[in-house]
C-alpha cells in the first residue's frame, strides 16, 4: 500500500506540490468569494413608504418609528437587526427575530413600518420567511 | 495541360499523431458515458494523451492531437457545431496556449503534474470565457467557478500523476 503510494508520488516535483497547493487555495478562495455569506451593511427603516432611517450594521443602535398604530422599535446590533417591538396585532415582524442576511426584510404591515437589510452587493431582491 | 498530381506522403510524425489522436478520441467517447452534473465537470482523460505527446514529441504534435480529438470526438458524439463543441474547442485552445508557455518552466521543478494542472485550469478558463461571452452572458455564471476550479484541481492532479507514471515506464524501458 505505502509502496504503491510512493510509486505514484515519485512523479511529483517540488514545483508540482507548490502548484497543487496554489490550485487548492485558489479553489478555496473562489468558494469563499462566490459562495460566501454576504454580510449586510445597512439596516434601512421605512415608514409609510418613505425611508426614515438608515443604520449602519457595524455598531449597536436603536430607532423608534411612529406609524398609524403607534411606535415601532427597531434594534441594531453588529451584523444584525430586528423589530424589537411593534403595536401590530399579529406581531409577525417581531417574531421574525434577528435578520442577518442582506436582502432580508421584516414588514410590520399594520403600522406601515418595514426593516430591510442591504448589503454592498445584494444576492436577492428581498428575503422573507 | 494537366498538372502533376501531388503526392502527400505521411511521415512518421503523421502516423504518431494519428495513433495518439485515436487514443484520445477513444478516451473522450468513453468518458462521455460517465454522467456529469454539469457540462465541463469531467475527468478530461484525453488530456493524459495530449500531455504525453507534449512531453514525448513537443507542443506542435500535442496541439494536433488535442484539436483532432476535439473535432473527431464531437463528430462521433453528434456534438459537432453544437455549443458543447465550441466550449470544448475554446477549452482546448486556451489549454494549448497555457501549455505553450508552461513548457518553458524549468522541468527540474515542474513536472507533468504542474503541466496537467495548468492545462486543466486553461481548459476551464477558456470554456468559462466563451460561456460568459456567448452562451450565458450573465455575471451569475461565476457562481459555478468554484466547482470548475475544484474539478480542475482534482482531475488535473490525477491526470498529471498518470502521465508521470506512464513517462516513468518510458524511462525504464529505454534504460532496460
Amino acid at each position: 500500500m505505502w509502496r504503491h503510494a510512493a510509486l505514484w508520488l515519485c512523479g511529483m516535483r517540488p514545483g508540482d506540490y507548490a502548484l497543487l497547493l496554489v490550485a487548492v487555495l485558489a479553489t478555496g478562495y473562489a468558494g469563499r468569494h462566490f459562495w460566501g455569506a454576504d454580510h449586510p451593511a445597512l439596516a434601512v427603516v421605512r415608514a409609510g413608504g418613505k425611508t426614515v432611517a438608515s443604520l449602519p450594521l457595524d455598531r449597536p443602535g436603536r430607532v423608534q418609528v411612529r406609524g398609524p398604530l403607534g411606535l415601532t422599535h427597531i434594534e441594531v446590533e453588529p451584523g444584525r437587526a430586528r423589530v424589537a417591538a411593534d403595536p401590530g396585532p399579529r406581531q409577525y415582524c417581531v417574531k421574525q427575530g434577528w435578520l442577518t442576511r442582506s436582502g432580508a426584510a421584516a414588514i410590520c404591515a399594520p403600522n406601515e413600518v418595514s426593516l430591510l437589510l442591504e448589503g454592498r452587493r445584494s444576492s436577492y431582491d428581498s428575503l422573507s420567511y | 495541360m494537366m498538372t502533376e498530381p501531388k503526392r502527400v506522403v505521411a511521415d512518421a510524425s503523421d502516423f504518431r499523431v494519428a495513433r495518439y489522436a485515436a487514443a484520445a478520441i477513444a478516451l473522450s467517447v468513453a468518458e462521455a458515458a460517465i454522467p456529469s452534473p454539469l457540462p465541463g465537470v469531467k475527468p478530461g482523460l484525453a488530456n493524459i494523451i495530449v500531455l504525453l505527446v507534449l512531453m514525448r514529441h513537443g507542443w506542435a504534435e500535442a496541439a494536433w492531437v488535442a484539436l483532432l480529438r476535439v473535432f473527431a470526438a464531437s463528430l462521433l458524439l453528434g456534438q459537432l457545431l453544437a455549443p458543447g463543441f465550441f466550449l470544448s474547442l475554446a477549452g482546448s485552445v486556451a489549454s494549448l496556449a497555457v501549455l505553450a508557455a508552461a513548457t518553458r518552466l524549468p522541468s527540474r521543478w515542474f513536472g507533468p503534474v504542474s503541466l496537467s494542472l495548468l492545462a486543466a485550469f486553461g481548459h476551464i478558463g477558456g470554456q468559462m470565457m466563451l460561456a460568459r461571452l456567448w452562451l450565458v452572458p450573465h455575471e451569475g455564471l461565476w457562481a459555478l467557478w468554484p466547482i470548475f476550479s475544484m474539478t480542475a484541481t482534482i482531475f488535473g492532479a490525477a491526470n498529471g500523476l498518470i502521465v508521470a507514471r506512464l513517462l516513468s515506464v518510458d524511462d525504464k524501458e529505454t534504460a532496460g
